[in-house]
């Protein structure tokens, strides 16, 4: 993972550094198109004019995962589309977060069956929990935020551990 | 019911020994499970019924004696008329000859029955599982098959739950 390997724990110039990184990660971090049902749509709409989400960094959505930082998987996900999941997950360069958007991203919303993966934490790690059916894009913004929270809180010993 | 379709339910019943239901204009044929095909290249040739609009199937558990009925439903374009055949399955003879050859929209039709309800179709293309992962167990669409999936976790058996939810490695 780069610089945090290298640097280990020293002090003034690693805390420094550390909120450097973590400005420059949070302020262009850019998600991965991956809307599978009906949380794409407030997705797209929390990227539109009204409820922009440019103001936070994520000018663009990449489709592809090796160009993108962070996964919202805004819908829910079927026993079938979670391998794809999973690899699309693994193709993501570090550093890479997860927002489970929605309630069957959480926990399988209304769907408790034999179909739909309860909860996409049994397939990638996830990050920050958005609810809602759908979220309102006000909302799937606060999650954003708070994931921006999370990263500035990061250090490099945690990750050089890792 | 319909004229035309008096007279072919008429010559299924000659032919094919078979009983029928009606209901509001609608025409149920069962018909037994060796003269399916039959049944229905002669519904397609002789009588234009050329439009399989639906095939699926009902499971009747706890009766295991039709346990299942598979369902084909013919449409006639050129006539402006429909005819359902129904097929009574045993609940331990599940083999049924496949309608691929006379329809070829059958193929996803079966494989999701085949899927769904574990009833076998002999000499099918691609006896794959449509829905369902390969490796799944289990026929969802049956009436013995749990409802629900997962026990849902309220605050109060929040932990016991964590313990066995099987969360994703890094």
């Amino acid at each position: 993972m780069g610089v945090e390997e290298k640097l280990g724990d020293m002090g003034v110039v690693t805390t420094t550094l550390e909120t450097a990184v973590n400005w420059a990660r949070t302020n262009a971090m850019w998600p991965m198109l991956f809307g599978l049902a009906c949380c794409a749509i407030e997705m797209m709409s929390a990227q539109a004019a009204n409820y922009d989400m440019s103001r936070f960094g994520m000018e663009l959505m990449r489709p592809s995962p090796r160009q993108s930082d962070l996964m919202i998987v805004a819908g829910r996900v079927s026993r079938k589309m979670a391998p794809v999941l999973r690899r699309l997950y693994d193709q993501m360069p570090e550093p890479k977060w997860v927002i489970a958007m929605g309630d069957c991203a959480s926990c399988g919303g209304v769907f408790n069956n034999y179909a739909i993966v309860q909860g996409v934490d049994e397939v990638v790690p996830v990050d920050v929990y958005v609810a809602g059916c759908p979220p309102r894009p006000e909302a799937l913004i606060h999650g954003v935020v708070t994931l921006f929270e999370k990263v500035k809180g990061e250090k490099f010993a945690d990750l050089a551990k890792a | 019911m319909d004229t035309r379709l008096e007279k072919i339910v008429k010559v299924l019943q000659e032919k094919a020994g078979a009983t029928y239901e009606e209901f509001r204009g609608e025409v149920h044929v069962f018909i037994n499970v060796g003269q399916i095909v039959d049944a229905l290249t002669f519904l397609r040739d002789e009588h234009q019924f050329s439009l399989l609009s639906a095939m699926t199937a009902v499971d009747y558990w706890p009766q295991e004696n039709p346990r299942f009925h598979i369902i084909y439903q013919l449409t006639s374009l050129t006539q402006n008329l429909s005819i359902q055949l129904r097929i009574p399955v045993n609940g331990s003879q599940l083999k049924v000859p496949t309608a691929t050859r006379v329809f070829e929209v059958a193929n996803w039709r079966e494989r999701e029955i085949m899927d769904m309800f574990g009833i076998e179709f002999e000499d099918h293309p691609d006896p794959r599982r449509i829905l369902m992962p390969e490796d799944w167990e289990g026929h969802p669409l049956r009436k013995d098959y749990p409802l629900g999936y997962e026990e849902p976790q309220f605050t109060f058996n929040f932990d016991e739950i964590d313990v066995r939810k099987p969360y994703a490695k890094e």
